[in-house]
C-alpha cells in the first residue's frame, strides 16, 4: 500500500473545519429556544455562517500560543522578583499607580471573562461562539496574571490586599464597576459593542500600551510583562469587537441606527473611564514617555477616527461625543488628578503635589490648559500643604447616575464652569455629569435608576461594618466608613510621610549598600 | 487615508519582523518607544511570511506573531502566507 504524506491543511481550511464544521444545528430544540437572547435588541441576522475570524485562530493553536505566553510572562515575574525589582522602580510614588490598577483593572477582566463566557454560550454562529471562549479564557488569565503580577508588591507596601472586597464598595471603583455592570445586564449584541469596540478598541489601547510602555519606562517589569501579554490577547479582543459591529450592519440595515445608539453611548461611556488613565499617565508615572493628550490623540483620535472612516460605508457616523471628547483631551487627567487629591483620607492610595520639574513637564505638554487653569490650583494646595494645612474634603462626592464619575468635569466650552445635568423620572430628580450621560439615562431610565452609588447608599445606613445597629438614636451613617471598605489606615494620606515613602528609602540604602 | 499600524514587544523575533514589515512596506513610519515599536503604514500594512523567515533565518508561521504583538490598528486578514491589515477609507 502506498502511503502518500498528505500536504498541511491551510489556515483557511483548518479553521472551517474546526470551527463551523464542528457545529450543528439542533433538531430535538428549536434554535430559537437554544439560542434566546440574539433576537430582543432587535438585532436582524441571516446568515451567521458569514461571520468569520479573520485571525482564524483554532483552539488548537490558540492553546499552544497561550501556552508559550504564560510561560515567558511567569519567567520574567519570578527573575524580577527574586532581584528585588520592587526596588528598582523609579521612586516610591510608582507604586502607587499600581494600587490603583489593582483595584480597578483585574475585577473588570473577571467580569469580562464572565461575560465572555456567556457570550460564548448565547450566540448562535459557532465562528463568535470560539472567539468569544477564547477571549473568556484570555480575560480570566488577565484578571490571574495581573494578580499576581503584583503579589511582590503586596509583600512590602501598603493597600493592596483588600482590592477584592473594595471593587463593590469603594466609591472610586463604582465607575468601572458600572461600566461592566451596564455591559453584562445588556443583550449579547450591545455587549459586544460595549467591551469588543469601547473597551478594547478605546481604553485598553491606551492602558495597555502607552501606560505600560510607561510602566516598563519606570522600571516596572512586572507591570510591562504582565500588561503587554494581556495586550497581545486585545489585539484579537479588538478585531472580535470591530467584526462583530461590521458583522451586524451587513447582515441587515435594519441594525443600523441600533448600532450607532450603541455606538455613540459606549464610546462616552468609555472616555469617561479613560480620565483615571489620564492622571495614571500625567501624575503617577515619575518618568514619563507621553502625556495622556498625545496618547489620546494618536490611540483614539486617528485611531478611532479611522475606524469611523472605515464604517462611513455602512452608514456610521462619527459618535456624537468626538467633538467633546477632544475638548477634555486637555483637562480630565487634570480634574481627575485634583479630584483625588482632595481626598487623602478615602483612597487606599498616596497622592502629591508634582514636583516643580514636573509642573514644567505638564505646562509643556497642555500649553493650552495647565498654566492657565491647573498649575494654580496645585500650587495653592502645595503652599498650604507646607503651612501645614493639607487640604482634605471629608464630604462625600456627588456622582453621575450613569458612569458613577464623581463629578468634576467642566461644561463644554467654558473649563471655570462645573457641568451638571439633571432628568426627572418618576417624580425623582437624578443627576448626571454630561450631555452623554444624560442622555443615556434618559434612553433607558428603568435601568440607571438602580446604580450602586455609595454616597447615596452610605446615608441609606447600606455601608456599615457588620455589627453596627443602623436604627440606633445616635447612629451616624458613613462614620465607621474605613472598616467599611477595610482601608488599611497606612495607606492613607499624602504620600509625603508615609510608610511607603520611608521603607522604600530604607531598603533601597541597604540594597546598595553593606 | 488612514493608518494601518501593529505595535509589537522588543525582542529578537520581533526585531526580524519590523526589518521584514520595512521592506515589505516602503511608506512605512517606526515609531520606537520604551520596550516597544509602533509600526504605521498608510492604508495598508502588509506581513509577508517569506520575508520574516529570510530576515530570522528559519521557517516561521504567521501565528506566532501572536506571541509578540501587542496592538493593531485595520481591518485583518491572515492567511499561511500574509497578515495584512487594511481601512477601506
Amino acid at each position: 500500500m502506498d502511503m502518500k504524506a498528505t500536504k498541511k491543511l491551510g489556515l483557511k481550511e483548518r479553521y472551517s473545519l474546526m470551527t463551523r464544521d464542528l457545529a450543528w444545528d439542533t433538531t430535538y430544540q428549536k434554535m430559537e429556544d437554544v439560542f434566546p437572547q440574539t433576537t430582543y435588541e432587535g438585532i436582524k441576522i441571516h446568515d451567521w455562517d458569514k461571520w468569520e475570524d479573520p485571525f482564524r485562530l483554532t483552539m488548537d493553536a490558540y492553546w499552544k500560543y497561550q501556552s508559550e505566553k504564560e510561560r515567558k510572562l511567569y519567567a520574567i515575574l519570578d527573575g524580577f522578583n527574586q532581584n528585588n525589582g520592587h526596588l528598582s522602580v523609579t521612586d516610591a510614588r510608582y507604586i502607587n499607580v499600581l494600587k490603583l490598577f489593582l483595584g480597578s483593572t483585574p475585577p473588570l477582566e473577571l467580569m469580562a471573562a464572565r461575560g465572555f463566557s456567556m457570550m460564548g454560550r448565547q450566540m448562535n454562529g459557532a465562528g463568535p461562539r470560539v472567539a468569544c471562549q477564547m477571549q473568556a479564557v484570555d480575560e480570566y488569565r488577565h484578571f490571574q496574571t495581573q494578580i499576581h503580577s503584583i503579589s511582590n508588591y503586596n509583600k512590602y507596601y501598603n493597600g493592596m490586599d483588600e482590592f477584592a472586597h473594595q471593587q463593590s464598595r469603594m466609591w472610586y471603583l463604582s465607575d468601572g464597576k458600572s461600566f461592566f455592570d451596564d455591559a453584562i445586564t445588556a443583550g449579547p449584541f450591545e455587549f459586544m459593542v460595549a467591551i469588543g469596540f469601547a473597551f478594547e478598541y478605546v481604553l485598553t489601547n491606551i492602558l495597555f500600551v502607552p501606560f505600560i510602555s510607561g510602566a516598563a519606562y519606570n522600571g516596572d517589569m512586572a507591570a510591562m510583562t504582565v500588561g503587554f501579554s494581556a495586550q497581545s490577547d486585545e489585539a484579537r479582543h479588538m478585531t472580535l469587537g470591530l467584526e462583530c459591529i461590521k458583522f451586524m450592519l451587513e447582515q441587515d440595515p435594519d441594525n443600523l441606527p441600533i448600532v450607532q445608539r450603541w455606538i455613540d453611548k459606549w464610546t462616552w461611556r468609555g472616555t469617561r473611564k479613560l480620565a483615571a488613565v489620564g492622571m495614571m499617565m500625567d501624575y503617577m508615572l515619575p518618568k514619563r514617555i507621553m502625556s495622556f493628550k498625545e496618547a489620546w490623540e494618536m490611540y483614539v483620535e486617528e485611531n478611532g477616527g479611522a475606524l469611523f472612516k472605515d464604517l462611513a460605508r455602512y452608514g456610521i457616523t462619527i459618535p456624537k461625543c468626538f467633538g467633546q471628547t477632544i475638548e477634555e483631551k486637555e483637562h480630565v487627567s487634570h480634574q481627575s488628578w485634583i479630584g483625588f487629591y482632595m481626598k487623602p483620607g478615602a483612597t487606599p492610595f498616596h497622592t502629591w503635589i508634582p514636583t516643580p520639574d514636573e509642573m514644567d513637564w505638564l505646562s509643556e505638554k497642555y500649553p493650552n490648559t495647565f498654566d492657565k487653569y491647573y498649575r494654580p490650583v496645585l500650587e495653592f494646595f502645595d503652599a498650604q500643604e507646607k503651612a501645614g494645612n493639607r487640604f482634605d474634603n471629608k464630604t462625600a462626592p456627588m456622582n453621575c447616575q450613569v458612569c458613577v464619575s464623581t463629578m468634576k468635569f467642566n461644561e463644554p466650552g467654558d473649563p471655570m464652569e462645573m457641568c451638571f445635568r439633571e432628568s426627572i423620572y418618576k417624580g425623582e430628580k437624578f443627576h448626571t455629569c454630561s450631555d452623554h450621560c444624560k442622555e443615556i439615562f434618559d434612553n433607558e431610565p428603568e435601568k440607571y435608576i438602580q446604580t450602586f452609588i455609595s454616597s447615596h447608599q452610605v446615608l441609606q445606613g447600606n455601608c456599615e461594618p457588620e455589627g453596627v445597629d443602623v436604627n440606633a438614636p445616635d447612629f451616624q451613617p458613613g462614620k465607621q466608613i474605613l472598616d467599611y471598605w477595610k482601608l488599611d489606615k497606612r495607606a492613607l494620606g499624602d504620600f509625603n510621610g508615609s510608610e511607603d515613602q520611608k521603607n522604600f528609602a530604607a531598603w533601597r540604602e541597604q540594597a546598595t549598600k553593606n | 487615508m488612514s493608518n494601518a499600524f501593529i505595535a509589537f514587544q522588543k525582542n529578537d523575533d520581533s526585531r526580524c519582523i519590523v526589518e521584514a514589515i520595512l521592506e515589505d512596506n516602503p511608506n512605512a513610519m517606526v515609531d520606537d518607544q520604551p520596550s516597544m515599536v509602533k509600526i504605521d503604514v498608510p492604508n495598508r500594512l502588509v506581513i509577508k511570511r517569506e520575508t520574516v523567515e529570510e530576515k530570522m533565518g528559519r521557517s516561521f508561521d504567521l501565528q506566532e506573531l501572536q506571541l509578540h504583538l501587542i496592538t493593531i490598528s485595520g481591518n485583518l486578514d491572515e492567511t499561511d502566507d500574509e497578515f495584512t491589515l487594511s481601512w477601506n477609507s
